[in-house]
């Protein structure tokens, strides 16, 4: 039976890892090789990388941290953030990536999810996407760190990054990040009807129950938390041993 | 000496990153004689199998790796395992290396999320040098939309995803595959590659 997956994601900043709460306010929290190593050792079953600055000239100190985690850490690795291009995604994926994670970059230029399955594989391309509840009732999808609204419906989105080639869905309720109330559920099920690739959920996780719930109530097959497991609130043995005792198959 | 074959497969650098943390001696190589010469041979690999099939041909090493696994361990990983079999029908049939008999299709159930991505438990049905010295529960990580079918007697280990999925393969001799990533599976999966290693010994 497949596993349910506990994903850490460390920001980083100028070769630090760092924690912004919803997107702003941030904390300088230390080396980020020793603290993917660290999620290796808790069991995490991925770990994401996010390039907070994601400008050209932080670039190559951020692609070294990526080259040093991947000599140490054997699990799979994301890495996101100012992913523009097809150069950004060949880049990242030689720095050691197994997946890039594209978000703001892929409502601009939908034709960059195209190109990255047909070139790199749809193995290895994650639609992050930032979305929040709209006065219609619906979702409407955000791009530059969830500050923008642009004029499209989640749930057209996701449909159409599945099409193109998207192997992987990161779905960041900005409804629910930062406010440690839990995952976006009524999102997360509205995402996971229209799609059949993995979804993974993020933004919100507060205590340990949460992630047992987003896997009981939803059909993502991921949970991603950053400042929860950054801070040593939880550790990842302990969000597993709870979800366990739930009878959700994890590693 | 392990022979890693480079002919683009993009999971090339994760396999020899795995090694190297190994100290297993290796070399990234797409010279025939290089293969000769080396005490195993790996084959790596992800996207699309037609691709696939083709860049290793354009290096001039599909000989070359079908007359290696008849003397020295051979170890393909993820499409690299996909590509021992006879052939695939992804994007069309194309031929495999027919090192081990039997077919690649697509996960055939429409009950579940494809890609089949993430650590699924192994159902260890034989013994395999592989995996000697490896405690159960053993999780592997996979990411794949299609799967190989062939006789039990070649299947070592498989996952279940709502059927069958052969993860760990064998011609009962020499040539061994991998369906998951042994490079990304975690202390197990760096096991198994110490162990490929010591069956060149």
């Amino acid at each position: 039976m497949l596993a349910k997956r506990i994903i850490p994601c460390l920001d980083v900043r100028h070769g630090k890892v760092v924690k912004g709460i919803n997107f702003e306010g941030v904390r300088d929290v230390g080396d980020p090789v020793e603290c993917a190593a660290e999620y290796n050792r808790q069991g995490a079953d991925e770990i994401v990388f996010y390039d907070i600055v994601a400008s050209y000239e932080g670039r190559g100190t951020f692609l070294d941290v990526v080259r040093e985690t991947a000599k140490r850490v054997f699990v799979p690795l994301t890495v996101g953030g100012g992913i523009a291009t097809v150069g950004d995604m060949r880049e990242a994926l030689r720095a050691g990536a197994d997946k890039i994670s594209i978000n703001s970059a892929a409502v601009k230029n939908p034709q960059l999810i195209s190109e990255g399955a047909e070139i790199f594989g749809s193995q290895c391309i994650v639609i992050g996407i930032d979305a929040k509840r709209n006065k219609e009732g619906g979702f409407t999808v955000y791009v530059n760190g969830g500050r923008v609204a642009m004029p499209v419906d989640l749930l057209d989105w996701v449909v159409e990054v599945e099409q193109r080639g998207a192997g992987e869905i990161c779905l960041n309720s900005i409804d629910t990040d930062g406010v440690r109330g839990g995952f976006d559920i009524e999102m997360l099920q509205a995402v996971c009807s229209r799609v059949r690739i993995p979804v993974i959920a993020s933004g919100g996780a507060g205590k340990l129950s949460d992630f047992a719930t987003v896997f009981q109530e939803t059909t993502v097959t991921a949970a991603l938390a950053a400042s929860l497991f950054h801070f040593g609130e939880l550790t990842v043995p302990e969000v597993k041993a709870d979800c366990r005792a739930k009878g959700i198959a994890m590693r | 000496m392990i022979a890693v074959i480079d002919y683009g497969a993009g999971n090339l650098f994760s396999v020899c990153n795995a090694l190297s943390y190994l100290n297993i001696a290796h070399t990234v190589t797409s010279d025939a004689k290089e293969v000769d010469r080396a005490d195993a041979v790996i084959l790596p690999g992800v996207g699309a199998f037609p691709p696939a099939m083709q860049a290793l041909g354009e290096v001039g090493l599909t000989g070359t790796v079908r007359e290696n696994a008849k003397k020295k361990p051979l170890l393909g990983i993820c499409l690299g395992m996909q590509m021992l079999f006879d052939r695939s029908d992804e994007m069309g049939d194309c031929a495999g290396l027919g090192l081990i008999p039997g077919e690649v299709r697509r996960i055939p159930s429409d009950r579940v999320i494809i890609p089949h991505m993430g650590w699924n438990e192994l159902v260890i049905t034989q013994d395999c040098p592989l995996l000697q010295g490896i405690e159960s529960p053993v999780f592997t990580y996979f990411v794949h939309s299609y799967q190989a079918f062939c006789e039990d007697e070649n299947i070592v280990a498989f996952a279940d995803y709502d059927g069958k999925v052969p993860a760990l393969v064998t011609d009962g001799q020499y040539v061994f595959g991998a369906q998951f990533h042994p490079e990304k599976s975690g202390e197990q999966g760096l096991m198994m590659l110490r162990n490929f290693e010591r069956m060149t010994i």
